[in-house]
């Protein structure tokens, strides 16, 4: 058996032979490996968005929502019966439970906030002082909602912090009357400045208590009851306890459906990795090429290496150990293809994210992994059969042919 | 002495397909050659030597009959270790050398060893003493483009000599030198069957043919002539 250095020699010195055919082959496989990583660092990207967004708001959050689904699983359901209706009674009940920590009751609606003259239609959101616990929203200036009962009905509002840029520029808010729809709300408060949460930019929004919402969008009915746990609740157990309960409090049927965070940042992580995984296969395709392009130049190789495959054989090759030279030196450009593909692609990714720092890209290590393994796998299969046809060489004739 | 051959051929018959013409090329061949023994191989082009060296080397296999090395058959051994006892017992040389261009005239030479797996330190002692003894100490890194003739076949006897093999084969040594240096290349080889090799020369040429003890004629696949000198 040849020894491993002398391996590495033997097919450097054919590759360095041939400088340019060795660079088109080793670009080819580096394109191919380095297009996986970037399409599937931007798959892998999203995902981390979203799971980042998920975590903003909590993921040991349970959403309650008014209507049977019928299937059971983690997706928001499409469609529902039209159910009794869910009230902030029903979420004043759930949160006597000892298994939850804080219940926040919306309900929600559109509608013009209006300060001398200057207007905008936004999402209003009815609802108590554990709203802002629940979505990890924090105040900028003044105060949230106060825990009271009476609290409930108040005139009082919390602007988002672009909402109130809009309606009062730099000029404090906190104290002023402004108008939504047909009432007058005094702001008490102003959120934080933060990004979108789950499609819902927060920042556009005004807050009002529960109470008054029902009478301003003129229903009891809640749009959505979200619940956050307690530490050492268990979800599945909560669960069952907010379905029993509200069941005993809507005349003994189940007509609601409980969503949690975790089961939707389950479903969106299948989802997400799966694309992921399919946008790879395809840019794997590009591995195929090259591929295909080993397999010609390799042909192309065994027929001018003919006499060279004779010698070796009349010198003690035999016919594997042809056939293994011929399957090194494509592995070893495939390897360093690879190499410097993923050197390509995580500068590229890194320059990426350097540029457009809002949306990271990263490159999952499992699509390095098999980038890598199927380059050297295809360029194995490609390169099998002409190096089978370099072992079959008959080396008289082939020494006689020169 | 040693009386059992090292080489026997026993009825080997071998036949190519030349399109749909079987072309018979060597028939019913028998022959038996000692351990140092120093041979020649002569006749008309196309007779048949070529390929009865080749036989001998085990680049190629006979139809029928057998040939025994050391004792051995060898008409039904696995292509693989067939090309063992090739690269452990026999040399061979090419009448235009056969060294690989990109290879240095070192590395050309030790390209057997490199196969048997010998480390390179004992590659480069092997090959440089090869090399001084066969007066080309100077040339080692050079590449097969800056030697000449006589050099070049001298790089290849050292290739052959550099697993120590029992057998060396020669298939016109001289065909591509002048006359000095393919002289020079036949004193190199009979030197060497002096210390012990049994040596076979296939060669056109007859004065050549003549320094050989042990004397074949090969005419049509068959030996006509097997003559010893007086010496
Ligand atoms: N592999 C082969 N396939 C077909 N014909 C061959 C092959 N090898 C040799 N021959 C033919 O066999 C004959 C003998 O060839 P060879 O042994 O090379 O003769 P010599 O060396 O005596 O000139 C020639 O006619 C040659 O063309
Ligand atoms: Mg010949």
């Amino acid at each position: 058996m040849i020894r491993w250095n002398d391996r590495w020699r033997f097919s450097m010195q054919v590759l360095s032979l041939n400088p340019i055919r060795t660079a088109i082959l080793v670009i080819t496989v580096a394109i191919g490996v380095s297009s996986v990583l970037i399409l599937t660092s931007i798959g892998e990207g999203a995902r981390n968005y979203i799971n980042q967004e998920f975590s903003n708001i909590g993921s040991d959050l349970l959403i309650v929502l008014p209507g049977k689904k019928e299937t059971g699983g983690g997706s928001l359901p499409m469609y529902s019966t039209t159910p009794r209706e869910l009230t902030w009674q029903d979420a004043n009940a759930i949160k006597q439970l000892s298994s939850v920590k804080e219940v926040a009751p919306i309900n929600a609606g559109t509608a013009l906030v209006n300060y001398q003259g200057l207007g905008r239609e936004v999402i209003v959101i009815g609802s108590t002082s554990d709203f802002l616990q629940v979505r990890k929203l924090s105040i900028a200036k003044g105060r949230g909602f106060k825990q009271d009962e009476r609290q409930r009905a108040r005139h009082e509002c919390v602007l988002g912090a672009k909402l109130k840029r809009s309606l009062f520029g730099s000029q404090s808010a906190v104290g002023k009357w402004v108008n939504i729809a047909d009432r007058r709300y005094r702001v008490v408060g102003v959120l934080a400045e933060r990004g979108e949460s789950l499609g819902l930019d927060m920042r556009d929004m005004a807050i009002i208590p529960i109470s008054s919402a029902e009478s301003l969008f003129n229903t009891t009915a809640l749009f959505r009851v979200i619940v956050s746990l307690n530490q050492f609740s268990h979800e599945t157990t909560v669960k069952q306890q907010i379905i029993e309960l509200i069941k005993a409090r809507h005349e003994g049927e189940e007509d609601i459906t409980i969503v949690s965070q975790n089961a939707m940042m389950d479903a969106f992580n299948n989802i997400t990795q799966l694309v992921t995984a399919a946008i790879g296969v395809i840019a794997g395709i590009s591995l195929l090429v090259a591929g295909f392009l080993m397999m010609n130049v390799s042909y192309v190789s065994v027929v001018k290496r003919r006499a060279e495959i004779g010698l070796l054989k009349a010198v003690g090759a035999s016919k594997k150990e042809v056939q293994w030279l011929f399957l090194q030196e494509s592995s070893i450009l495939t390897l360093l293809g690879a190499l410097v593909g993923v050197a390509l692609g995580y500068s590229l990714v890194w320059l990426a994210n350097t540029l457009i720092p809002y949306f990271s890209l990263a490159v999952p290590f499992w699509a390095t992994l098999v980038s890598v393994l199927s380059a050297i796998v295809i360029s194995i299969a490609f390169t099998w059969f002409p190096a089978s046809n370099a072992a079959g060489v008959d080396p008289v004739i082939a020494m006689r042919g020169n | 002495m040693d009386v059992s051959p090292i080489i026997q051929l026993k009825d080997v018959n071998k036949t190519y397909l030349l399109g749909e013409q079987p072309l018979h090329v060597l028939k019913d061949l028998s022959l038996s050659i000692s351990q140092g023994e120093y041979v020649s191989i002569m006749g008309p082009s196309g007779s048949g030597k070529s390929t009865l060296l080749n036989m001998i080397g085990l680049l190629d296999r006979p139809d029928s009959g057998e040939l025994m090395l050391a004792n051995s058959a060898t008409r039904e051994l696995p292509e693989e270790q067939r090309a063992v006892l090739r690269r452990d017992n026999i040399g061979f040389i090419f009448q235009n050398f056969q060294l690989i261009p990109r290879l240095t005239a070192e590395e050309n030479a030790a390209l057997p060893m490199m196969l048997a797996g010998i480390p390179i330190a004992d590659r480069k002692a092997k090959i440089a003493h090869l090399f001084s003894q066969l007066g080309i100490a100077e040339r080692l890194h050079h590449l097969p483009k800056q030697l000449s003739g006589g050099q070049l076949q001298r790089v290849a006897i050292a290739r052959a000599m550099a697993m120590e093999p029992k057998i060396l084969l020669a298939d016109e040594p001289t065909g591509n030198l002048d006359q000095h240096s393919g002289g020079d290349v036949v004193d190199v080889l009979e030197t060497l069957n002096k210390s012990g090799i049994t040596l076979l020369v296939v060669t056109h040429d007859i004065a050549l043919g003549r320094r050989a003890k042990r004397q074949l004629m090969m005419v049509d696949g068959v030996i006509t002539k097997d003559s010893v000198s007086e010496g």
